[in-house]
């Protein structure tokens, strides 16, 4: 340590403020809650009876603010079941 | 009908049930009825933070397995004849509270009192859920810290899915409850400030208690700390915050700018 870190240490609430940021926009979007998890299943089930696609390609996402919560729903659709639907 | 409010946190010892006793006792001064009530089967303090240890006879439990009448449980404060505590108890476990049990109770507790406040467990466990099902609103304690913000926000999620109103599609009204915050340190940058936590958490705030030892002072004695000094610091806090679940609007004031009048008057400092 410098002889200028005796007087002046790093502040470190910014470091928290950016560490529980990063940490819960991830959180909240991942395992967050059932209800996610469970929304993902059903949609898949009802998009997989007309069209054929990959489980891994169907992503559900949730966001949280004050006033309301925004449902994203990402569909990846092959291109080969793409032409058939249309 | 009375309104049902949780104080949850998810994490433990932040304040919750310190926070419980003090709204609870601020809304009685206010001249409401209100009860409290212990969720934390097991692990009950609410009795000791409000002095009413050696006067527990029977408990939630009892009450809910039919062994007791809930006026037999209800114990009446000494100091206010309008606040009441309803003990959980210490020798069973969680789960002798079952979901149709806690409804009629609280169903009960509504139709008697103007406030039934909840003091949730810590966790998220069953103890938790039960005591956030029957909400109306909930107060979130936070303290500025980084793994209490962490748990809050998990306790924010399960208010959205887990309770009646969420499951009735309606929105829970949730409103944070910062503790033990130190303005010196905020502003020195060595503590998480009011503006970075709301930010995280984007729910609106119902009020800031600081760091202090009137709330401990209090505790030892047995009292709500709104009761025990109603003129320090803590106590105006809670006050404030009891007012503004009334549903009255009210500036935020950050506890602990030690301005006096002078420097009221003078306005904020320079620079």
């Amino acid at each position: 340590m410098s002889i200028f870190g005796l007087f002046r240490k790093n502040k470190s609430a910014p470091m928290a403020r950016e560490r529980l940021q990063v940490l819960l926009a991830h959180e909240r979007a991942s395992a967050g809650s059932d209800l996610v998890s469970i929304l993902r299943e059903e949609i898949l089930a009802v998009i997989a009876k007309h069209v054929e696609l990959d489980a891994d390609r169907v992503h559900v996402k949730m966001d949280r603010d004050e006033n309301m919560s925004i449902l994203e729903i990402d569909v990846e659709i092959p291109l080969k079941a793409a032409l058939q639907a249309a | 009908m009375g309104k049902v409010i949780v104080v949850t946190s998810g994490k433990g010892g932040v304040g919750k049930t310190t926070s419980t006793a003090a709204l609870g006792a601020a809304l009685a001064q206010n001249g409401e009825r209100v009860v409290v009530v212990d969720f934390d089967v097991g692990l009950r303090n609410l009795d000791l933070v409000m002095g009413a240890e050696r006067r527990v006879v029977y408990d939630l439990v009892n009450v809910i397995q039919g062994e007791a009448k809930l006026t037999q449980a209800l114990i009446r404060d000494k100091r206010l004849e309008n606040l009441f505590l309803l003990p959980a108890s210490q020798t069973r476990d969680k789960d002798n509270l079952t979901t149709e049990g806690v409804d009629r109770v609280i169903t009960e507790l509504k139709r008697v009192f103007d406030w039934v406040i909840c003091d949730s467990p810590a966790g998220i466990e069953r103890g938790a859920t039960l005591a956030m099902r029957h909400a109306d609103m909930a107060v979130v304690v936070t303290n500025p810290e980084v793994s209490s913000v962490r748990d809050s926000d998990r306790i924010i999620g399960l208010l959205d899915s887990k309770t009646l109103k969420a499951e009735r599609g309606e929105r829970m009204e949730k409103h944070l409850m910062l503790t033990r915050y130190d303005s010196v340190r905020a502003e020195r940058g060595d503590m998480l400030k009011v503006d970075d936590v709301l930010e995280i958490l984007s729910i609106p705030l119902v009020g800031i208690i600081p760091e202090s030892s009137d709330v401990l002072r209090a505790s030892n004695m047995g009292a709500p700390v709104t009761l025990a000094d109603a003129r320090c610091a803590p106590a105006m806090a809670y006050f404030e915050a009891a007012r503004r679940l009334r549903g009255e609007q009210l500036p935020i004031t950050i506890p602990g700018d030690k301005r006096g009048i002078f420097g009221k008057i003078f306005g904020r400092k320079a620079a």
